[in-house]
């Protein structure tokens, strides 16, 4: 029928918070204070340490059902698994590797959902798989996710993670930034709305495209965020850092980004942005002047 | 003929007798006016830009510089911009599209500042904001790649209708030391990261990533004028060009196409 053919989709299924058997006794140390956590009460902490506060980083799936609306959530472009185009030495181990352990092909995971009813794309980051850096699949499947989004008038919203571009796929990767940064253009000169989320860490080429282009950037609390490394920095100018440099209050009071939004008022706050600029299928805004 | 590796280029766009921007400016254009100042904050001189005639036809001229000399070095921070450069070099291309000139970049950086004031002043922003920019500008630009092509620093000014590299001339996504740090915590390996990264000009053109290569011939002379031609005949080429929608859409796609991956049977995808 015509281009959209070409995307498939996948219907997921459950999408709620299931306890899990094992989690009930499972403990899982939090890397901040290193207090032992119960890990269904952790999750259901959405992964934040109660005790000191620390955020811990989340699957892309799991962000996904903290974010979307009840089994909203349809993956696109699923299928897109990375190549090793300069045959980097070790490259194709690494990434068989972690889609095993992660199990996700690469470090995006892209589709649409609801977030308080009203129908968004939404590409989530994973940090698990290769610190997210940026090759060629996170750049073709987020520029897909900007193309499909524009194609049917949605917003987009993007969690980021990364340590920058995907080194072992050497120029491929640079010209990621271009390529996404390009179809976020396209969406936005069509009228539409991009939100960014920036999760701990986004850094290098990430943080030098698409998620700095934003009309709105939103960030979690104590997230690195930055363009150069911390030691590149140090090692650059010879001194040390301050403690917050980098970090998302960092970020905030430079002027870079709108709002940090702690992650339990996540969802409500991308809900209000949405409802600012779109309506649910359906449903008119009722304007009483 | 048989290409130098990575390796060995990487000593010769160092050497300091080779053409900088400085010296393209003086030889091919005509009438150049330095025009400073992003309008915000500072004229960072890692950056260059300006106004001049190229074969009678006026155009906005924008690159990297390096300088020569030690203090010329530290004058320019060694040709590495901070957000203030990128901006400039922004604010003048908006100003070639409101005039309707064509756009010259040059790029020769070891890549953007990596230093307290750039990210204290959105290193990253001002890089994604060129991207964002340039490829939707409406007036055709030509990037020219003449030593070093580092990484975003140097993609700022690379997101063209046509982007050229000098034969010698290097493009990275990180610094062979760099990769050769992190991936195996031993700099010492550049040479190895520098093959390994494929980033000659050659590789470049191989993948797709690069319109053309400019042979650098005997001497810095034949260097020059070598550029100056390849710069008449991409804009002849350019000009053939129907309108601007499909100049903007050629550019689009270039960028478009660009990536290596495989389609896999997403039953092997766990999902959510």
């Amino acid at each position: 029928m015509g281009l959209l053919d070409l995307f498939q989709k996948t219907r997921e299924t459950s999408m709620e918070m299931k306890p899990q058997e094992d989690e009930a006794v499972k403990v899982v140390k939090c890397k901040g204070c290193g207090a032992e956590l119960k890990a269904y009460a952790y999750g259901k902490n959405l992964y934040v340490c109660p005790h000191c506060g620390r955020y811990g980083r989340l699957l892309a799936r799991t962000r996904i059902r903290q974010i979307a609306d009840k089994d909203s959530f349809c993956e696109l472009f699923a299928g897109l698994a990375p190549a090793d185009p300069l045959h980097f030495p070790g490259y194709a181990e690494k990434a068989a590797e972690l889609a095993d352990k992660v199990g996700m092909p690469d470090a995006v995971k892209t589709g649409t959902c609801r977030i308080g009813g009203i129908e968004t794309a939404i590409g989530v980051m994973d940090s698990h798989f290769m610190m997210a850096s940026m090759g060629s699949v996170v750049g073709e499947k987020l520029t897909r996710l900007f193309e499909y989004a524009t194609e049917k008038s949605l917003p987009v919203v993007v969690f980021t993670c990364s340590g920058g571009a995907r080194m072992q796929e050497g120029m491929f990767s640079l010209l990621q930034m271009a390529k996404v940064s390009a179809a976020a253009r396209r969406h936005s000169d069509a009228g539409l709305l991009y939100i960014t989320v920036l999760t701990d860490p986004t850094t290098g080429g990430v943080t030098a495209s698409f998620a700095m282009l934003g009309d709105i950037i939103l960030a979690e609390p104590r997230t690195t965020i930055g363009f150069a490394g911390r030691r590149v920095i140090e090692g650059t100018i010879g001194q040390t850092l301050p403690d917050d440099f980098q970090s998302s209050e960092f970020l905030l009071s430079h002027g870079f980004c709108d709002k940090i939004v702690p992650r339990n008022q996540l969802r409500e706050t991308l809900e209000k942005l949405l409802r600012l600029h779109c309506m649910p299928k359906g449903k008119k805004r009722q304007v009483r002047l | 003929m048989t290409e130098k590796p990575a390796s060995e280029k990487m000593h010769i766009i160092h050497d300091v007798k080779r053409p900088m921007l400085s010296d393209y400016i003086e030889e091919l254009f005509d009438d150049f006016i330095e025009l400073h100042g992003d309008r915000y904050f500072a004229d960072d001189h890692a950056i260059m830009a300006g106004v001049a005639t190229f074969c009678g036809m006026p155009v906005t001229v924008i690159g990297h510089r390096k300088g020569r000399t030690i203090e010329q070095n530290m004058d320019a921070n060694f040709g590495m911009a901070n957000p203030e450069g990128y901006r400039k070099a922004l604010r003048l291309a908006h100003q070639a599209e409101k005039f309707h000139r064509p756009v010259i970049n040059f790029v020769d950086t070891s890549g953007a500042y990596p230093g307290l004031g750039a990210e204290e002043r959105g290193q990253g922003e001002a890089i994604a904001r060129c991207l964002y920019e340039f490829i939707e500008l409406r007036t055709p630009v030509v990037s020219i790649i003449t030593g070093e092509g580092g990484s975003g620093g140097a993609l700022a000014l690379a997101v063209a209708d046509r982007v050229l590299m000098l034969e010698n001339a290097l493009y990275s996504v990180v610094s062979p030391r760099g990769c050769a740090s992190i991936l195996w915590k031993d700099p010492k390996r550049e040479g190895e990261a520098a093959d390994a990264l494929h980033i000659t000009a050659q590789d470049l053109y191989s993948f797709g990533m690069i319109e053309g290569i400019i042979q650098e011939g005997q001497s810095n002379a034949q260097l020059i004028r070598n550029v100056g031609r390849a710069l008449r005949d991409q804009f002849a080429e350019l000009a053939a060009v129907p309108d601007m929608e499909t100049l903007l859409q050629k550019r689009y796609e270039k960028f478009r196409k660009i990536g290596v991956f495989r389609q896999i049977n997403q039953q092997e995808n766990e999902g959510v």
